[in-house]
């Protein structure tokens, strides 16, 4: 194939993880965001998302598009569920203090990836596609389901970012985010509020993940790049900047698309890591972040 | 009325408030002086449930407040301008509002009660609150406590950095609720502002109301503003 289409093949699949990216990693920056918690268990809620998709798909007979919408609703749901409850059973009874959710978090990772293990086993297990359908441009053909995570997904973070900016409970969540402290003066319960982020920031990465499967497999210790990418994308974006996460997740996932389709995937997973350096030397409130 | 009874509490070990009691009337306002870090704050924040109360009540028209979680104080009627104002500063003038308005009913109507005492505001709904000057977010930092429709409004310093016309505004907002019978408690450190204001003046020492005088019963030059609050 000619340099071109090529390129143009490596942007596309680029697009594909930018999107998947920008879900999980919008997760993670609300969380921080909103909450100040150093979420480490991000990469499990994804895993989770993705772990539970097989199994719901496994359950729901006819078509495969109905196992995997009902995986895109179910799994989400379980997802946010079991977030919301270890937010309401750890993270609240250590005061959100922001060193002891670290560890908190890493001990939440390490729950869920064992217990994915016991119960899913150790073997990846693939999620057949909702539908088949191929894009045959003139120099490759182009999966039409992967065109479709594209657009499920900016059509995700749109709904996303008009829940932030048009609803009460964005806003609510939004005046949290600025100073929990005042926003207790004017009623707003902060302990639901900080349940239903860590809830939704959760139930962002298992949709992430489940729009993923059918193009990935699903397995107990997938979560881990996710989780060190979006880690990257956030501290890029800015911390707590959606705006910055999407457009650092465009950036470091049509990069890494590219860089590893002409070179290797260990490579660009570098270039990030290195770009994340440099970034917290030269601008370290990230492209979109506030100076503090 | 806002009853306070031999309240004691503090941040962490710390013991601020010590044996405090004070009464706020409804239709009056009662000024809160003393010198830096006697507890002028600790007192307001306690009332609001930020600030943890080891012994003794706080009471609104009898209901028992020292009880709740924070975040059911202002739904008992208690607002709270606090000290440097803390408005959400990336939302809008309209947001901020509007989270001043959730626990109201009747939001628009009390919107418009509250914009007409400060129509500054109104021409300024879409602007950033970060973005208005000292004056302006003073007046959004009252309108927004003055959207839960208070029983009782706690003011911490609100005349604080502020040029006299500003200084004369919020005055004249006070005095308007006073008669609208809101019971207004005001840590104030100007004499001036105080004996412009104030009905009663709980003088405050090492963490507990040392003395209550009547506005009638002050000058400018009364001993106990230099004792209490060396001026």
């Amino acid at each position: 194939m000619a340099f071109g289409p090529y390129l143009l093949l490596a942007l596309m699949e680029g697009l594909v993880k930018a999107a998947v990216l920008a879900l999980t990693a919008v997760g993670l920056s609300l969380v921080f965001g909103v909450m100040r918690v150093v979420n480490v268990a991000h990469g499990a809620f994804f895993m989770l998302g993705a772990v539970l998709a097989y199994t719901v798909a496994q359950y729901i007979p006819g078509p495969a598009a109905l196992g995997w919408l009902a995986a895109l609703v179910i799994a989400p749901m379980i997802v946010a569920a079991i977030a919301a409850a270890a937010d309401t059973l750890v993270l609240k009874r250590l005061n959100y203090d922001p060193e002891a959710t670290i560890v908190a978090t890493i001990g939440l990772l390490y729950i869920l990836e064992q217990a994915a293990l016991s119960f899913f086993g150790p073997d990846a297990r693939p999620v057949e596609a909702p539908f088949t359908l191929r894009l045959q441009l003139p120099w490759f053909g182009f999966s039409g389901y992967k065109l479709f995570v594209i657009l499920a997904a900016i059509a995700i973070l749109l709904a996303v970012w008009w829940f932030m900016t048009r609803t009460r409970a964005g806003l609510v969540m939004r005046a949290t985010q600025v100073d929990r402290q005042t926003a207790r003066a004017f009623g707003i319960d902060v302990d639901r509020v900080y349940a239903g982020v860590f809830a939704l920031g959760a139930a962002l990465a298992a949709i992430a993940a489940v729009l993923l499967v059918p193009i990935s497999q699903s397995h107990y210790l997938m979560g881990g790049d996710p989780l060190l990418l979006s880690f990257i994308v956030v501290i890029i974006g800015g911390l707590g900047s959606l705006r910055g996460t999407v457009v650092a997740a465009l950036i470091i996932g049509i990069s890494d698309g590219v860089i590893s389709m002409f070179y290797s995937p260990t490579l660009a997973k570098i270039i990030a890591t290195a770009a994340v350096a440099m970034v917290l030397v030269f601008r370290p409130q990230g492209l979109f972040g506030a100076r503090a | 009325m806002l009853k306070v009874e031999g309240v004691s509490g503090g941040y962490g070990g710390a013991l601020v408030l010590r044996d405090l009691s004070f009464q706020a009337l409804p239709g009056e306002v009662t000024c809160i002086m003393g010198r830096n870090g006697v507890g002028k704050t600790t007192l307001l924040r306690a009332i609001m449930g930020q600030v943890r109360v080891t012994k003794g009540a706080i009471a609104l028209d009898r209901r028992d407040l020292s009880s709740l979680p924070a975040h059911q104080v202002p739904l008992q009627g208690v607002g709270y301008v606090p000290q440097g104002r803390r408005l959400f500063g990336p939302l809008t003038v309209a947001e901020n509002l509007e989270i001043g308005l959730m626990t109201r009913a009747k939001g628009q109507a009390t919107l418009d009660r509250v914009l007409q005492l400060f129509p500054r505001l109104q021409e300024r709904m879409d602007q950033t609150a970060s973005t208005l000057s000292g004056g302006e977010q003073q007046m959004l930092a009252i309108a927004r406590a003055l959207c839960l429709e208070p029983k009782v409004l706690l003011l911490d310093e609100p005349t604080e950095g502020l040029q006299p016309s500003m200084i004369a505004a919020i005055r004249e907002v006070v005095v308007g609720l006073k008669a609208s019978g809101v019971a207004i408690v005001l840590v104030e450190q100007r004499v001036e502002a105080v004996l412009g204001m104030a009905d009663r003046v709980a003088f405050m020492d090492h963490g507990h109301v040392a003395e209550t005088v009547p506005r009638d019963g002050l000058t400018a030059v009364s001993s106990q503003f230099k004792h209490y609050v060396g001026v």
